[in-house]
């Protein structure tokens, strides 16, 4: 094992699956800038040239058709976007194309592209720059939808998601890119699409998150810990296929589930979560399922404004600790002296 | 005529394929058995019969909601054509398609899709992997000219223009979008080919009604992407006889003159061809298609109806 930040272990992936396979093509705009997508992209164009590697128009729709076109004439695309906001003017090929070309042709043809789209959050990202839409993408199917936590599976996801003969919507949050973990030294490491991982083994409620919000979720247990409070975390990992069987044995232990979701509530992963739970669990469940999500509003892009609409480990605590009728005091917990960044080293612009 | 006989003579077979299981389609239609949308070519032939002779199943071809003419033109199987309009497991698309889900890869034949200009940056996608892997083919597209309105039409000429990619666009210019005529759509002294030019692809213009100019300019143009490998446009004038979409004729609702209809069925170029050759022998190879097609139907018809067991066999593709 050694560390790697979240955004050196995107450059691995893409870096091995790309010299393993002949057939990956990586383009996107930016991705040959001496920026290289939060350094995601850098030295791939000298690696692997410019006909495999390249910068593109701006033409989000036509360039995910050119990826289905290139793809079933055998080749692997990899595209990027440097937010997910602008990737909504490919909703066409990506839904009635990408997410279709298996079944409307009989699996005759399918479709193995990888698009990877990035998440803002805080530093008044605002309305169009930071909207968290894995539940739209979740409902189509035939797609696939990755969130990866932790740099290990960032890694192990992306060449899973590249060498997957479907369409995989890979998505980073921002907040994740300067975070370091542990990675495995094998170059080709390999996570599995549609299995979620308990992060954190516990025995009173359940935690079931994603992405970043997962990162608040350890914070947040530690300090029920201290309070006396046992939780399980699960970061989901995948948001479509949903890994339910490990969710269900889960809820079955602890009988208490809470949902953490990087989106707006409403018609969001997390209910979804929730309402097959409560369904499935009606008898067992010792108090409401509860959910900590965004407010069914746009992102606001006041620093006056987004430290309410965002949720953090605070939250979380309070939240759970009303599910056990407590009151825990967090006004002395993870205390920072901004809340629209992820640490010390995120000094803007975007 | 420049053309020579022969030649013509399978053009003119082809284009006849073409409109006899188009006809046949719209004869049996009444039947209520094939239950979903028919865009049909009637009319139309012409363009992809002659394509037809200047490429191989070695080339891709991507099209769109009228894709009849262009899956046959291609080569693809009448059989698995009608029975995936008639919703059966051995369509082409196993019944998951319809008339406007057209694949035969072994044809290259790579798929039509229902969006407008939806497989425009598809075909231009082949076009990159064509050039990524070296390969010796063009890719075509064939679109309407109401997906030059789209903006997927503009971004990915722009690309192919951008990366000198081998792909032919041959636009079919039948004047409407479903009814609405292209004077209401597009500027009045702007030809569509001209519009492609400007984005920086070498353009030309046919008659689609005429077998000769058809044929130079069609040669022109597939030549053109093979020698060069680079991208082309081609517009063609053709018109379609029936409705937009189904079986009839629908000139008597008003947004079109039965006497234009009348005009191009004057120069119907099947007409034309078949007049030309006045070859004896074309009796028995016609009676043959006929044959082809009726058999078509049969197969399509005693076919097996698929299993809704089934019916999520194919979101996910299986990884190997």
């Amino acid at each position: 094992m050694r560390e790697l930040t979240f955004s050196k272990a995107i450059n691995e992936a893409l870096e091995t699956a790309m010299r393993i396979d002949d057939s990956v093509i990586k383009y996107g705009l930016g991705v040959t800038d001496p920026l290289g997508v939060f350094n995601t992209t850098l030295d791939l164009e000298e690696k692997f040239g410019k006909d495999r590697v390249f910068d593109m128009p701006t033409s989000e729709n036509a360039m995910t058709g050119v990826a289905v076109g290139a793809s079933i004439g055998g080749l692997k695309p990899v595209m990027t976007h440097q937010r997910l906001d602008f990737f909504l003017l490919a909703m066409d090929q990506l839904v009635n194309n990408a997410a279709k070309w298996n079944f409307m042709f009989g699996g005759n043809s399918s479709v193995p592209i990888t698009i990877r789209l990035i998440i803002g959050r805080g530093w008044g990202q605002g309305p169009t720059h930071a909207q968290s839409l894995q539940a739209w993408f979740a409902h189509i199917p035939g797609l696939k939808v990755v969130m990866p936590t932790t740099p290990q599976d960032a890694k192990g996801l992306l060449l899973e998601s590249i060498f997957d003969p479907n369409p995989v919507i890979f998505l980073e949050h921002r907040w994740l890119h300067n975070m370091v973990g542990d990675v495995p030294e094998d170059d080709d490491f390999r996570v599995a699409i549609g299995k979620c991982e308990i992060l954190k083994s516990g025995n009173d409620v359940t935690i079931v998150s994603m992405s970043y919000m997962s990162i608040e979720a350890i914070h947040a247990a530690e300090k029920l810990t201290e309070n006396g409070i046992s939780c399980e975390i699960i970061d989901l990992k995948t948001v479509s296929p949903v890994d339910w069987e490990t969710i269900y044995e889960s809820v079955e232990k602890t009988k208490r589930i809470i949902v953490l979701d990087t989106s707006s509530e409403f018609a969001s992963i997390a209910s979804d979560i929730v309402a097959k739970v409560s369904t499935k669990f009606f008898n067992v469940l010792k108090s409401a399922p509860q959910i900590i999500a965004l407010p069914d509003v746009h992102s606001p892009t006041s620093y006056h404004l987004s430290g309410n609409y965002y949720k953090d480990a605070k939250d979380i605590v309070v939240e759970i600790a009303n599910m056990f009728d407590k009151n825990i005091d967090v006004s002395d917990f993870m205390t920072k002296e901004h809340h629209d960044i992820p640490g010390d080293w995120f000094k803007g612009p975007f | 005529m420049k053309i020579d006989k022969e030649i013509l003579k399978k053009i003119y077979l082809t284009a006849f394929k073409i409109r006899k299981v188009e006809e046949e389609i719209a004869d049996r239609y009444k039947e209520q058995e094939m239950r979903c949308p028919v865009h049909l070519s009637i009319g139309q032939e012409l363009v992809p019969a002659v394509y037809s002779m200047f490429v191989t199943e070695n080339d891709y071809a991507v099209s769109t909601h009228r894709a009849h003419a262009h899956y046959l033109s291609k080569g693809g199987s009448i059989n698995k054509m009608i029975a995936e309009i008639y919703g059966k497991e051995t369509g082409c698309s196993k019944g998951l398609g319809g008339s406007m889900h057209l694949i035969d890869e072994e044809v290259g034949f790579m798929g039509s899709t229902a969006i407008v200009g939806g497989t425009i940056p598809v075909g231009t996608g082949l076009g990159l992997s064509i050039k990524i892997k070296q390969e010796n083919k063009i890719s075509t597209v064939f679109l309407g000219d109401g997906s030059t309105e789209e903006g997927v039409f503009y971004e990915s000429l722009n690309f192919a223009a951008v990366k000198d990619l081998p792909v032919l666009y041959i636009c079919e210019n039948n004047m409407y979008s479903v009814y609405s005529n292209l004077e209401v759509r597009q500027p009045k002294n702007r030809k569509i080919y001209k519009l492609a030019e400007s984005i920086g692809i070498k353009s030309s213009h046919a008659n689609g009604y005429d077998v000769e100019d058809c044929y130079m300019k069609l040669e022109e143009a597939i030549n053109y992407v093979k020698e060069n490998k680079k991208p082309f446009f081609i517009e063609l004038d053709t018109y379609r006889y029936r409705e937009h979409c189904g079986p009839n004729y629908d000139n008597h609702i008003g947004y079109r003159e039965e006497q234009e209809y009348k005009k191009h069925l004057e120069k119907d170029p099947l007409n034309i061809m078949k007049e030309y050759l006045s070859d004896e022998s074309l009796d028995i190879e016609e009676k043959k298609i006929l044959e082809k097609i009726d058999d078509a139907f049969t197969f399509a018809k005693e076919s097996q109806i698929p299993k809704y067991e089934n019916i999520e066999k194919y979101i996910y593709k299986e990884k190997n």
